[in-house]
């Protein structure tokens, strides 16, 4: 198999991969509506959800800066928490980042 | 017909900023890995994934075999499962076409913003939403391709901390209103620490359990109009 041919290949299965577990859910779970324990199990996945993707990928998220990384992520939780919405928190914690990797 | 919200535009401006930098990398890291032009916009393209497009890169670099990478994206993929059941549980009744595009947008930032959004959702919303974070994925893989070894070096560090910053604005928010949001919100993310520290599970499987362990009991304990 040629390179070009592979890689192809490879986006392809790459994209089943990603897609399906994306669609199904859209599939199956169309306009019933669903018992008491299932609405609360879907109400609290986004807390759940996003607990998990912060911890502990974050502190992971400057290569081998894992305390900056924790100084950034604190400062745009100061930032969120004030009401600072979601673009100044983003750009508080990049340049609390680049402030600690200059010095 | 109602018209195209705007509001799901500008509900994606955010993820567009934070996509774009991560997108570049990857635009980037793939031209030095041998990657061609067409190729790369080919996996930003329709696999839209980016934790498992940098695996894919590293996974290629390493001679792993075809069905191993794809294995292994689908397992970093599956907590998509669960944030779709979410979003798909919350739609309006509509079009079973949009349905399939809706499904596609789906990412960790594109849920995050759509699941805490006040209401009913709807795809008048959510397409827009998710067309404008894929546009910034897309985008930022042509421009790190082309130009992206032209970044500082200590930019290109300083971003990865981008897209944990908005998760982190996406939820506080939450948190203020709720007391139960953050309880769940730190034991979901201790847990998947916990996990990821001691190794049992395959990478991919950590926070999929960290999520449904956590969630299954704070639906048991939690009462609905507490929460």
């Amino acid at each position: 198999m040629s390179h070009t041919m592979s890689v192809y290949g490879l986006i392809i299965g790459m994209l089943l991969a990603t897609y399906l577990p994306r669609l199904i859910p859209f599939l199956i779970l169309s306009d019933r509506p669903l018992p008491e324990y299932w609405r609360k199990f879907l109400k609290f996945i986004p807390f759940t959800a996003l607990g998990a993707l912060i911890f502990p990928g974050s502190i992971q998220a400057v290569e081998g800066e894992s305390f900056i990384a924790l100084l950034g992520i604190i400062a745009a939780g100061v930032c969120a928490w004030f009401n600072g919405g979601i673009i100044l928190s983003v750009v508080v914690a990049v340049g609390v980042v680049g402030l600690g990797l200059c010095f | 017909m109602k018209r195209v919200s705007k509001a799901g535009f500008m509900a994606g401006v955010p993820i567009f900023l934070g996509y774009f930098p991560v997108a570049m990398a990857f635009g980037l890291l793939a031209k030095t890995n041998g990657i061609t032009l067409e190729e790369t916009i080919g996996f930003s393209a329709l696999v839209f994934a980016g934790a498992s497009q940098f695996m894919a890169l590293n996974l290629i670099q390493s001679g792993a075999a075809f069905m191993e990478i794809v294995i292994a994206t689908l397992l970093l993929n599956f907590r998509h499962f669960l944030m779709s059941a979410t979003v798909a549980s919350r739609m309006e009744t509509g079009s079973k076409w949009m349905r399939l595009l809706v499904a596609f947008g789906i990412t960790d930032e594109t849920f995050a913003v759509a699941a805490t959004a006040e209401g009913k959702l709807n795809y008048h919303y959510l397409l827009p939403l998710e067309f404008t974070a894929y546009s910034g994925w897309l985008s930022g893989t042509v421009c790190g391709f082309i130009m992206g070894a032209a970044l500082p070096e200590v930019l290109q560090k300083s971003m990865g901390i981008g897209l944990y910053a908005m998760f982190v604005a996406i939820l506080l928010p939450g948190v203020r209103k709720n007391m139960w949001a953050g309880v769940l919100a730190v034991a979901a993310a201790l847990v998947h620490t916990g996990l990821a520290w001691v190794k049992v599970l395959p990478s991919g499987w950590n926070i999929i359990a960290a999520i449904i362990l956590v969630t299954a009991v704070g639906a048991w304990f939690i009462k609905e109009q507490e929460a």
